[in-house]
């Protein structure tokens, strides 16, 4: 599958963001965080700013951005649309957990636990947009939710953590965040295991109906240059590279932030914030790359037609 | 809405396409294009029609198979198009409701004036029936030319899709696969036809003739395998005079 830029960078960014929000707004009402107003403030942005960064960068993705409205019309049959919903209505509790938060100096527990709510259910909608569509064995899988929602708590766990050292307020308890960073890296791991190994689910034979008269293989592809279906749904480019990146995406993604979350307990103050800040932006780069990853790898039913002989 | 009608309708339009008879000459993707360029998802947009690497949206291609190996091995020509499937995942994810299924005959169509071009559909169609339009940012598909079958200024005759009415070979059909009297019904139940991916579960309403098996010898037609020798008659009269004459 293409992986379109837009759709990688809304999928990161809103993840981390949906994941900080859900954070904040468990973790504040039980006084886990500092009631402070401007650590609100900051955390609260950081964490809209991402998602709504996200948002708009999915438009781009669009043939048709002035008709985006449409797409929260089919909530009953579409992930895409039950996800636009509920993008949007996260925003409702999220603005009144932040206006009383950061103005009224009082930090809602309903308000924030129905944002919370809205950012798993948003994040679990994005997953199911992609669990759902079948021509993509790589993505109708029972691993790709738990993976969604894991990476998209990690990468908000890693900016919060940013955040609490920038106002050098009481950390999350120890093991916290190295155990959420080894959570989201086993279901990465157990992912690319299950997609390496899972058997074909369709292959040229079945595509055609030919395979009872023996393998088929493509002799005359229908056009000479590449089309719209080879393009969105033929992408091969770099696959090539796929184990080396899946090992900078461990590495760089998982493994560094993991390591580094161990710095405020032997070096807090000054260093503790840079190291906070390098596992954010590295876990952040490295769910990029874990993405980008998930779109190239998958391969689309359509190829059979095209000469490939399973997916 | 993109929800699928609650029945399934009655009456399910769509082709049958027979894998032995058609022969590759792509005359049903020339006039699809040709038909579809000026219909209701006109224009099919040409990109660099006259490059290097022209592209465009085509409702129809057709590949062509090798299958099998050595002297059993053979090649069948492959037209694909939208199968107007009973349980079209392209429809239910579409989040606008510009993708639907009718409920009075089954086809599949895109309403181009609420597509926001998210592509999604066609990621969730396993047959590559859906292409998208880069110029119109919209998202295109075999209509099974609900301009031409429902159209009542053409003769009965022509009231098929622009595909069916072009094939020079007669490898394609088309009529209600939803009523089992149907002369395509028939066709499907006689010579076996199949459903391509029935393993992914759409339940596609357009079936495919498999290829009929191709015979390894002479067949017999009753003559003998060699010509004997005609019996050597020996006229008479004038000419039997004339042999034995110049016989001598």
């Amino acid at each position: 599958m293409y992986p379109s830029l837009s759709v990688i960078f809304f999928t990161t960014a809103s993840g981390a963001g949906y994941g900080l929000l859900a954070l904040l707004g468990i973790l504040a009402p039980f006084g886990v965080l500092p009631a402070d107003p401007l650590f609100g403030l900051v955390a609260l942005a950081l964490a809209l700013g991402a998602i709504t960064a996200g948002l708009l960068s999915s438009l781009f993705h669009l043939g048709q951005r002035q008709r985006a409205w449409r797409a929260f019309s089919q909530w009953r049959s579409s992930w895409l649309s039950r996800e636009g919903v509920a993008a949007v209505a996260t925003y409702l509790p999220a603005a009144l957990f932040g206006i009383g938060w950061v103005f009224l100096g009082t930090v809602s527990k309903a308000a924030g636990l129905l944002a919370a709510l809205g950012a798993v259910a948003t994040v679990f909608c994005t997953s199911m947009i992609y669990r759902s569509l079948k021509p993509v064995p790589r993505w109708h899988n029972r691993w790709v939710v738990p993976n969604y929602l894991a990476l998209a708590l990690m990468s908000g766990t890693l900016w919060l953590v940013l955040v609490l050292q920038i106002f050098g307020a009481r950390p999350l308890p120890a093991a916290t965040v190295p155990a959420v960073i080894v959570l989201a890296a086993v279901l990465k791991l157990a992912y690319w295991r299950f997609v390496d190994a899972a058997p074909a689910t369709s292959t040229a034979g079945s595509a055609t109906g030919l395979g009872s008269m023996g393998t088929v293989r493509l002799f005359e592809a229908p056009h000479t240059s590449e089309n719209y279906l080879l393009k969105e749904m033929g992408f091969s480019i770099a696959r090539k590279h796929a184990a080396r990146l899946r090992r900078i995406a461990m590495v760089l993604g998982f493994g560094l932030p993991f390591l580094l979350s161990f710095v405020p307990f032997v070096a807090p103050g000054g260093p503790a914030v840079a190291a906070a800040f390098v596992a954010a932006v590295l876990g952040t780069v490295g769910v990029f790359i874990e993405r980008w990853l998930f779109f190239a790898e998958a391969r689309h039913a359509v190829t059979l037609y095209y000469g490939a002989s399973a997916v | 809405m993109t929800g699928l009608p609650a029945e399934p309708s009655a009456k399910r339009l769509g082709l049958v396409i027979d894998l032995d008879i058609c022969v590759g000459c792509h005359a049903c993707a020339v006039n699809c294009k040709e038909w579809n360029t000026g219909g209701v998802a006109a224009p099919l947009t040409d990109l660099a029609p006259y490059g290097a690497d022209p592209d465009g949206v085509w409702f129809n291609r057709v590949h062509t198979y090798e299958v099998g190996e050595g002297a059993t091995g053979r090649t069948v020509h492959f037209p694909r198009s939208c199968l107007h499937c009973a349980q079209p995942a392209c429809v239910t994810v579409c989040p606008t409701g510009a993708s639907f299924k009718r409920d009075e005959d089954g086809i599949v169509l895109v309403d181009e004036d609420l597509c926001i071009g998210c592509k999604l559909c066609s990621w969730a169609c396993p047959y590559g029936a859906r292409e998208f339009d880069e110029d119109a940012g919209v998202m295109k598909k075999c209509t099974l030319c609900i301009d031409r079958i429902y159209n009542e200024t053409f003769d009965p005759e022509d009231r098929v899709p622009a595909c069916v009415a072009t094939c020079p070979a007669s490898a394609r059909h088309f009529g209600d696969l939803g009523d089992p009297d149907s002369a395509v019904s028939r066709l499907v139940a006689e010579r076996e036809g199949f459903d391509l991916m029935a393993e992914m579960g759409y339940a596609p309403t357009n079936k495919y003739l498999p290829p009929r098996p191709r015979r390894q010898g002479a067949g017999c037609t009753g003559a003998p395998a060699r010509l004997a020798p005609a019996a050597a008659a020996t006229p008479g009269g004038l000419l039997g005079w004339l042999d034995r004459l110049l016989s001598q």
